[in-house]
């Protein structure tokens, strides 16, 4: 005969409630699903996000005449600012080769020119953090500066409205995934507060025989922690398989999308081990103040 | 050991189980509480295992004042006590010695020391050879000893029964009550609250009866003034 240790305690009420510990486990599992779920589209819509940012370019044409060692100079001007990654000076003959290729349906059009319209220009990759229309704008007035510069072009419209997308994404996401996780604390909760019910009488007779609270406790906090974390594994097996069925059926579009990495992977159990760990914890300590 | 002082006890909603109760048990006294159902037997032994506090008045247990006692010490207090009661209150999941060991180890007593002292208890109340069934292959006799022997694993200084042998049936009582005598002679303090009068009203033992939350009778009281023993 073994010691009663919580963890072969904690044990021992999944063998002997096997059912009540197996739906324990599967609403845990389906609780922390649908914040996988949202996570993974909120992964994946940032990734779409970034993957659009990537297209935040600056611009700057340059006026016809300029000597190339003013534009080189200028240049490595233009890459000192913090906010830029990359500068890449496009002459006027490859504007041209560019427009011929890009634009096929001008292609007669470009052909039979005489002279080149087209000006040269350098063109600004921001780093990502600063991506986004204010930065855009500054770099455009700084490059204004510059007397050889004739016009300067962010597509201004175009990248408000991607950082608007990207504040409504990220309240959204915080709003709706707060959501998912109170819901998911409070199906947890009431998951654990039944097999708690269920063993009261179990408690009363642990008390009366001088068991202390703490004693109590044990078994339960690690059952409701091997809870989460089943239900965690639970949760990340059947977001896998939810991505991969989207995959399968959307095609070209599925194959871009983008799983959880360890990080997240961790979070995720990590989460559902914690939740199991505060349900129960919640759940006793009521229980233990009323009985 | 046991000490009751101008004990009232009025529960929230409003019923006065207990009027003004004063008694003391000393070490080693064997004590029947009698009386009809809501008499404030009960709530005697409620009170004796800290399960409640008195509303007015003292009530000390081996020390310890449980209108006092503060959340953490009750555990200290019920493990000098071994406590009985008529549903026997035993885990169906688990053995015999399992049921019996796992009073023993919520007390912190490390795990190979357990299985000869649950043993030894077993083999105290005669249920020795049955120490690997579960409680429901057990007749109520059987099931009661188990519960007298999780009361006495920790050598309690007392031992409270409430009603031990009030579902049981004429032959397996007189047993039980026979244990309850046999760990009385050992010098542990036996209080003990029944309806059956006819078990225990040729033992000499030491009788309490209450009426209406208050002490009608106590043979106790009259053996001090030089009464009937």
């Amino acid at each position: 005969m073994s010691s009663p240790a919580p963890m072969s305690e904690a044990l021992r009420a999944f063998r002997r409630t096997p059912l009540l510990s197996t739906l324990s486990v599967a609403s845990i599992g389906f609780s922390l699903f649908t914040i996988g779920l949202f996570g993974l589209v909120a992964l994946n819509f940032r990734q779409t996000l970034r993957t659009l940012a990537e297209r935040v370019e600056v611009v700057a044409f340059v006026l016809r005449g300029t000597p190339t060692e003013t534009i080189t100079a200028a240049s490595s001007d233009v890459q000192a600012f913090p906010e830029v990654l990359e500068v890449r000076y496009v002459s006027e003959d490859e504007a041209l080769a560019r427009a011929r290729s890009e634009l096929v349906e001008f292609k007669e059009a470009y052909r039979d020119l005489e002279t080149n319209p087209l000006p040269a220009s350098l063109e600004i990759r921001l780093r990502p953090e600063y991506r986004d229309a204010e930065h855009a704008r500054q770099v455009a007035e700084r490059l204004h500066t510059y007397p050889f510069v004739d016009d300067v072009r962010f597509g201004r419209d175009w990248v408000e409205r991607l950082d608007r997308l990207r504040n409504l994404a990220a309240a959204v996401g915080l709003v709706i995934g707060l959501a998912f996780a109170i819901v998911a604390i409070v199906i947890i909760g009431v998951t654990i507060r039944i097999t708690v019910l269920q063993r009261a009488r179990e408690i009363a007779i642990m008390r009366l025989v001088g068991a202390t609270n703490r004693f109590i406790r044990g078994p339960f906090l690690l059952e409701g922690a091997l809870k989460g974390l089943l239900g965690g594994g639970l949760a990340i097996l059947m977001c896998r398989l939810t991505l991969q069925v989207f995959r399968q059926t959307a095609g070209e579009v599925g194959g871009g999308l983008v799983f959880f990495g360890p990080p997240e992977l961790g979070l995720v159990v990590l989460f559902g081990t914690l939740i199991g760990l505060m349900g129960s914890l919640l759940s006793v300590g009521r229980h233990l103040r009323h009985v | 050991m046991i000490r009751f002082s101008h004990v009232s006890k009025t529960y929230a909603n409003g019923v006065q189980a207990l009027q003004d109760v004063s008694f003391h048990i000393p070490r080693g006294q064997f004590a029947v509480l009698t009386g009809h159902s809501g008499a404030g037997k009960s709530s005697i032994l409620s009170m004796v295992i800290a399960e409640q506090k008195p509303t007015s008045g003292e009530v000390k247990v081996s020390g310890f004042a449980v209108g006092k006692l503060i959340p953490r010490d009750v555990p200290r207090l019920r493990r000098k006590l071994g406590v009985v009661f008529q549903d026997f209150r035993l885990l169906e999941d688990r053995t015999v010695e399992e049921n019996v060991g796992f009073a023993l180890a919520v007390t912190g007593a490390r795990g190979d020391g357990i299985p000869g002292r649950v043993m030894r208890v077993l083999t105290r109340v005669g249920l020795a050879g049955k120490a690997r069934v579960y409680p429901k292959e057990l007749s109520g006799g059987e099931q009661q000893r188990v519960a007298i022997a999780r009361a006495l694993i920790n050598d309690p200084a007392v031992l409270i029964a409430d009603e031990p042998t009030g579902n049981l049936d004429e032959r397996a009582a007189r047993s039980v009550f026979q244990l309850l005598r046999d760990i009385n002679a050992g010098g542990t303090v036996v209080v003990m609250a029944t309806h059956n009068l006819a078990l225990v009203k040729d033992a000499g033992y030491r009788m309490i009866e209450l009426k209406g939350g208050r002490i009608v009778y106590d043979s106790g009281l009259e053996d001090s003034a030089g009464g009937a023993a």
